[in-house]
């Protein structure tokens, strides 16, 4: 997109605040002080999940935060019977060979027709741009039809399919395949590397940080992913976390501080890898939101 | 035979190997299902019987049936509310967290939290949120203050902006880290030499960092209208025991299609909604895109 131009702040701008020093003044207490209570209402939701997921039953009708006698039979309890844990493996499964699939694919097309010339580049790079303008939505029904016919429902692949390339990826990763210089490549070329050693070893170590934001989205993407999986599956096996969440939260009804325990246990573990790599992933974000 | 070509032929024969995988994925997985929709909606076809041409049938159906109405009216209701109060909520924020320096990294981290989250997992905990007393946290703080209970999802007028909340809640730290890359790639040239002029900040505001945000302002609204006019998990999580309730007052179009095609199994009627949605979404996107761009 042409606007892309404008905003190319560098990765590290984002990193720390560039707001002048100054002096604390009142208004900038004031400031951040209201900043500070919206943050905290931001992340309330989560906090009151994690909560009620430590509260015993008779306790989930208090609003307090801090649980009187926090304890983790709740975690016990759901866990019990496997199937949470089942869940979590899938969506685990599912969700690392699609991130492994799509920064395979996605960046061997995207250096394909950055770096290529050849006949009937400029229609294939229309023809995958133009997919993106295509919902999901529309096209769940010919998908159902065809993992119905060969057999894919209720299977890993047939969760994955739709997702192991996107347009998205693709094209953010030209973009940046656009940075790498062209000299490098015919050096590399010289030097009598065949066009996929080409790829691989001099091409993608340059645009690792790219690939990281890729894998951040994708994975996050296929992690959270809801209506495909919840047509293309049907024996509670197969469920990934949130189709499972989903069945688990209508039977068991009222009891919230289980439905706040499965709630916590698909939720957990995209928090904790957040807060290890917050300034990685901020930084991925913007540059796929930016770039894509 | 490969010895023989020369280097501009070998170039190409690479480039096909390379795509030959891509190109067959996007054509069986992308094109062909497409026009199949496309086909579909013209086919009167639930997934047992038989299969047969319908013509218009389901066009005409579609445009005759006050469900989809209803749906087709709610589907932009999430779009209006949820459009502007998103981009109102995170420019605010990412303007004022732009100019503080005292924990800022902690401060962006308590926004961008939620945007780590699962839609599934929290519209299951809003939805706790909004039940009614004794369970519910609303309305047992609105008791606690003493002020009477509000029914959320069970009421016809309030279960729409109800379910839209944690969308709205989900996306705005995404939002607010956009605009502040968006803020900070704004020359610092433009306010010093308004400051030298004593231009107020109000002035600045509107004159300098708002025009030249725009193409970051084009780029939210667009992406966040698209994902409010695909609103399903938080609707479908929210009303599960009655999808789209109450009284499909809280129904989006792609639900109804979710309805439609697998639990009715009403394939060509469903695959119609889906033409639906897609003409929808590219009208509503090339007309923000027009309206946003040339202003």
């Amino acid at each position: 997109m042409a606007f892309v131009e404008n905003i190319r702040p560098s990765s590290e701008t984002l990193l720390a605040s560039n707001a002048p020093k100054r002096p604390a003044n009142m208004g900038q207490i004031i400031r951040w002080l209201l900043l500070f209570l919206g943050g905290v209402v931001m992340v309330m939701p989560i906090a009151y999940m994690l909560s009620t997921s430590l509260k015993w039953p008779h306790e989930v009708y208090n609003v307090n935060l801090i649980p009187e006698e926090p304890t983790l039979e709740n975690y016990a309890y759901v866990l019990e019977d496997g199937r949470f844990y089942g869940w979590f493996v899938n969506s685990l499964i599912i969700a690392t060979l699609t991130t492994v699939s799509n920064i395979l694919f996605d960046s061997l097309v995207g250096y394909t027709l950055c770096k290529f010339r050849f006949p009937g580049r400029y229609i294939i790079f229309i023809a995958i741009l133009s997919t993106l303008m295509i919902p999901t939505e529309m096209l769940v029904i010919p998908w159902y039809l065809m993992s119905q016919q060969f057999g894919w429902l209720n299977s890993y692949w047939g969760i994955m399919f739709p997702g192991m390339m996107t347009a998205f990826g693709t094209f953010l990763m030209k973009q940046f395949f656009e940075t790498v210089p062209d000299d490098f490549i015919e050096a590399a070329r010289i030097d009598g590397l065949n066009e996929l050693q080409i790829w691989w070893t001099v091409a993608m170590p340059l645009v690792k940080p790219a690939l990281a934001a890729l894998a951040i989205f994708v994975f996050l993407g296929n992690w959270t992913a809801f209506i495909w999986p919840l047509i293309v599956t049907n024996s509670p096996d197969m469920y990934t976390l949130p189709v499972g969440l989903s069945s688990f939260g209508d039977e068991a009804d009222v009891a919230w501080e289980l439905i706040m325990t499965g709630a916590a246990i698909s939720t957990i573990p995209t928090l904790i890898v957040f807060l290890i790599f917050q300034r990685f992933i901020i930084r991925g974000v913007v540059m796929a939101g930016l770039k894509g | 035979m490969y010895r023989n070509l020369t280097i501009k032929q070998k170039q190409i024969v690479w480039a096909w190997a390379f795509l030959a995988i891509p190109v067959l994925f996007y054509g069986v997985i992308r094109f062909y299902p497409t026009g199949n929709a496309i086909l579909i909606s013209f086919q009167n076809w639930n997934l047992l019987g038989t299969r047969s041409w319908a013509g218009f049938d389901n066009y005409v159906k579609l445009w005759n049936d006050p469900v989809f109405w209803k749906v087709f009216a709610n589907t932009f209701i999430y779009l209006l509310l949820g459009t502007p109060i998103s981009l109102v909520i995170s420019f605010v924020i990412a303007y004022h967290l732009d100019q503080l320096r005292f924990m800022h990294g902690f401060l962006r981290m308590l926004y961008f939290l939620p945007f780590m989250t699962s839609a599934v997992a929290m519209a299951w905990v809003w939805r706790w949120f909004y039940q009614p007393v004794p369970t519910g946290l609303f309305n047992n703080l609105l008791a606690s203050v003493g002020i009477g209970q509000i029914s959320f999802l069970n009421s016809t007028t309030n279960a729409l902006p109800a379910v839209l909340a944690p969308a709205v809640w989900a996306g705005l730290g995404f939002q607010i880290i956009i605009f502040m890359a968006g803020l900070r790639a704004i020359p610092k040239s433009y306010y010093e030499a308004a400051k030298i002029d004593g231009v107020g900040w109000w002035t600045v505001l509107w004159e300098i960092t708002l025009p030249l945000l725009k193409p970051t302002i084009v780029f939210i609204v667009v992406f966040s209208s698209i994902g409010f006019l695909r609103i399903f998990d938080h609707v479908f999580n929210m009303t599960t025991n009655n999808p789209g309730g109450p009284l499909n007052a809280t129904k989006p179009l792609v639900l109804m299609i979710y309805d439609t095609a697998f639990t009715g199994f009403d394939m060509g009627y469903a695959a119609a909604q889906t033409v639906v949605l897609f003409v929808v979404l590219l009208t509503v996107s090339l007309l923000q895109l027009r309206i946003l761009r040339d202003k």
